[in-house]
């Protein structure tokens, strides 16, 4: 557990730091590069979580994918030599996001959560590795999972099964969405009508 | 390490991301903070998914996994926000030279 909770205060101070260094920053390429610090930290996060799938899927989609679209936009658009200023907007902004952060910490800390009992958390970490990797009998056993009922239904239990099962409508909206979106980006980059050639 | 420490972590990534995109300039730097945003909302979905104890849970064990699920439709959301975004900004950059949002005022009046 201590182990866990040395990582868990590295990744905070990466995540919150390289998030400050976001939006404070003035050179707006430092402030890309601090952003992929900030996707790994909460890769990070996503691991001590138990959500390995999810971690990849971060490294490979925010770091690999929106992050270098990113900096490729910094780098084609050439104000990057004004930095990142500031609007008349800074003060208030910045009384409201504290005042939001005093809410939800407020919020966090006193509300009674309905934690999962004990004897449950052991059997739903199990559902959240057997995500990405194949369990055997002997492992669910040690975990307190002992009928071959209850076996067969942690095994069965994936991310893969949740999303085209009970979640196969947003699924494809969400196929639908994306479509939309990469020939939205293609109209609006591609060159005026008028100068097209043949 | 705790419930509540991830939703604090996560908090403060969000109200850092609030901030920078009302107070930045540079359409680009506002765009970063709102990906910010979006991993804030994503830890709070899967510290969720592995902490607390839905109402489902007792028919259907994989239901430990909804938090994750949803994550990924926000990441996905996030990509399709995101290609769509910097096309708006190109576009913009093209027809006024400037990624400046207290300079993009062409559409008033």
């Amino acid at each position: 557990m201590l182990f866990q909770d040395v990582v868990f205060w590295l990744l905070t101070v990466m995540a919150v730091g390289g998030a400050l260094g976001v939006v404070l920053v003035p050179d707006l390429f430092r402030a890309a590069l601090l952003l992929i610090v900030v996707f790994m930290a909460v890769a990070g996060f996503f691991i001590l979580l138990s959500a390995e799938f999810l971690a990849v899927v971060q490294v490979l989609i925010y770091v690999g994918a929106i992050a270098i679209l990113i900096i490729f936009a910094v780098m084609l658009t050439r104000d990057v030599q004004r930095g990142n200023l500031p609007n008349r907007l800074q003060i208030p902004a910045a009384v409201f996001a504290a005042l939001l952060l005093a809410a939800l910490v407020t919020v966090a800390v006193d509300t009674k959560w309905d934690f999962l009992p004990a004897d449950q958390q052991a059997r739903a970490e199990l559902v959240q590795t057997s995500a990405v990797t194949t369990l055997t009998a002997e492992e669910l056993t040690e975990a307190g999972v002992t009928s071959p009922e209850e076996q067969a239904e942690v095994r069965e239990s994936g991310l893969a099964d949740l999303l085209i099962s009970d979640y196969v409508l947003p699924f494809e909206a969400v196929s639908v969405l994306l479509l939309a979106a990469l020939i939205g980006a293609l109209v609006l980059v591609r060159p005026d009508p008028g100068t097209r050639r043949g | 390490m705790s419930f509540e420490a991830f939703l604090i972590v996560s908090a403060v990534l969000f109200c850092i991301g609030l901030y920078g995109s009302l107070a930045r300039r540079n359409v680009l730097a506002v765009l970063m903070s709102i990906e910010l945003m979006f991993n804030a909302v994503n830890v709070t979905l899967v510290a969720m998914a592995k902490y607390l104890a839905p109402a489902a849970l007792q028919d259907d064990i994989s239901s430990v996994l909804t938090g994750q699920v949803f994550a990924i439709f926000i990441i996905t959301v996030a990509a399709a926000e995101i290609a769509l975004g910097l096309g708006i900004v190109f576009a913009m950059y093209r027809t006024s030279g400037s990624v400046d949002l207290t300079e993009a005022t062409q559409m008033r009046h």
